[in-house]
């Protein structure tokens, strides 16, 4: 493949609630909850946010950094599984706020978590076919989780987006590939017109989240040549602290190797933005020449694997917009009863 | 506001598109077709205004009009941007206590209202302290 990443920009809310916070309302033991996924708090999103005013600022930042016209992004795919409008594409609304508008294709993609990065491997395609200059992938949700349900002290908010180009001297990173693997595995799902989504329980680890990203990790290992010594960092979908770091033991890398993109004790599983957000704070530190593996996932079932080596353009661009640090340490505390009437669970 | 309205001013909605007189280089938000310094000889253009500025005044709502009730008490103020005009924006993110006259801000993409739980979203600018 000769495709690469332009620009990246993330957005993550402000407001943050703690574990403590959840535990408290429902009784359970904090310190429990907090070992066992290995999460401290996570980012909740204000009255007047949503997965597109997400998608925006991260789109921003990726034009931004990118330093590239809007008017030559020629496709933009919103990946969430909390879009806005069941009928109204979010991809429409984020290409008008960016200026790219009118001459470009744009849809939104679902696939649970990995809707963003399902974008990025369209884009990559239609660039290396010539079909545009550049394509913009972003994946951004507002997750919930019922009250009471295990992922309420997950569900997050944030959002990460790329722009894919030819490789060259805007290229901050080249997309050495990607593989996928992908099968019907009924592990967490959701209804029409259901505001919550149900899942398996211990279901979703074994044959679901380890099968499908080990197995597209491997699959691209074997396609490159690689192996985990040839990468400087990982960065595995964060549904909790716990699952990205075994995952990672079960694939031959160290906790030093994942940990720089692991964001999730601070924000919570951001879904869509979540691997993504992962990337974009690992290329907010590395070095030229470094290589990355990212390997996503959505349930349902399926994930892509993406190498990703550092190139040199990454030194003059990080520092062209907010770093992911920069919204992670800036939360504000709310408390169980602020955060029930931002995610409208009491009504006036 | 209708949806029509809504639609034809999403330029200066979402991305801030006012207007610069080439003749006197006075940029004025909302859009306007005169330049009201230059009159006939003006020449105004679409213009892009920065998304920095610095609040001019505020006031704390407490009794919110219909759409904004979850979000009182709220700080809405006047922001002057870094190019001249000034406009009216909610000051998003933040204890509306803590803001204060002077402060800088920067303008962001949130949601302004709806339609009703059914209807359109409206979508637009609000400022963010920095
Ligand atoms: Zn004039």
């Amino acid at each position: 493949m000769d495709v690469g990443i332009i620009g990246y920009g993330v957005y993550i809310p402000r407001y943050r609630l703690k574990v403590e916070e959840v535990a408290r309302v429902w009784g359970d033991d904090a310190e429990r909850v907090k070992r066992g996924l290995l999460l401290e708090e996570k980012s909740v999103p204000g009255p007047d946010e949503d997965t597109a005013t997400i998608a925006v600022e991260a789109a921003c930042n990726a034009v931004k950094r990118g330093g590239v016209d809007p008017k030559e992004i020629g496709a933009i795919y919103v990946g969430s599984e909390s879009h806005p409008y069941a009928v109204k594409p979010t991809a429409t609304i984020v290409a008008e706020a960016i200026e790219a508008t009118p001459n470009l294709t744009a849809a939104d993609y679902e696939f649970a978590c990995k809707a963003g990065t399902a974008g990025i491997q369209t884009c990559m395609g239609m660039v290396e076919a010539r079909m545009m200059k550049y394509g913009m992938a972003i994946g951004a949700d507002t997750a919930q989780g019922a009250p009471g349900d295990p992922l309420e002290y997950t569900a997050a908010a944030g959002g990460g987006a790329l722009i894919i180009g030819k490789n060259g001297a805007g290229a901050l990173a080249t997309i050495e590939g990607t593989c996928s693997y992908t099968t019907d595995t009924p592990d967490f799902w959701r209804r029409e017109m259901q505001p919550y989504p149900r899942h398996g329980g211990r279901f979703t680890g074994k044959p679901a989240y380890f099968k499908h990203v080990t197995s597209a990790a491997s699959a691209l290992l074997r396609q490159l040549q690689l192996t985990s010594r040839d990468f400087a960092y990982a960065v595995f979908h964060q549904p909790n602290g716990k699952f990205p770091l075994q995952v990672a033991k079960e694939l031959g890398f160290s906790s030093e190797q994942v940990l720089p993109g692991l964001l999730v004790v601070k924000i919570g599983n951001t879904y869509s933005g979540s691997t993504m957000i992962g990337l974009a704070a690992v290329l907010d530190q590395a070095k030229p020449g470094e290589r990355i593996l990212m390997v996503s996932y959505g349930s349902g079932a399926g994930s892509d694997a993406f190498s990703v080596m550092v190139q040199d353009a990454i030194e003059t661009k990080r520092d062209m917009a907010p770093k992911v640090l920069d919204y992670v340490n800036r939360g504000i505390n709310i408390d169980y009863s602020t955060y029930a009437r931002l995610r409208r669970l009491l009504v006036r | 506001m209708g949806v029509p309205r809504f639609w034809r001013e999403i330029p200066n909605r979402y991305n801030l598109i006012g207007v610069k007189c080439k003749n006197c280089n006075r940029v004025l938000f909302p859009p306007r077709f005169i330049c009201p310094g230059c009159r006939r000889v003006g020449k105004l253009e679409p213009h892009k205004l920065k998304d920095r500025g610095k609040i001019v005044s505020f006031t704390v709502v407490h009794v919110p009009p219909n759409g904004f009730e979850g979000q009182a008490p709220y700080a809405l103020a006047i922001v002057e941007l870094e190019e001249g005009p000034r406009l009216t924006a909610q000051i998003t993110d933040c204890d509306p206590n803590q803001v204060k006259i002077g402060d800088d801000v920067e303008m962001v993409f949130r949601r302004v209202g709806q339609e009703g739980e059914d209807g359109v979203i409206y979508y637009g600018y609000k400022a963010r302290l920095v």
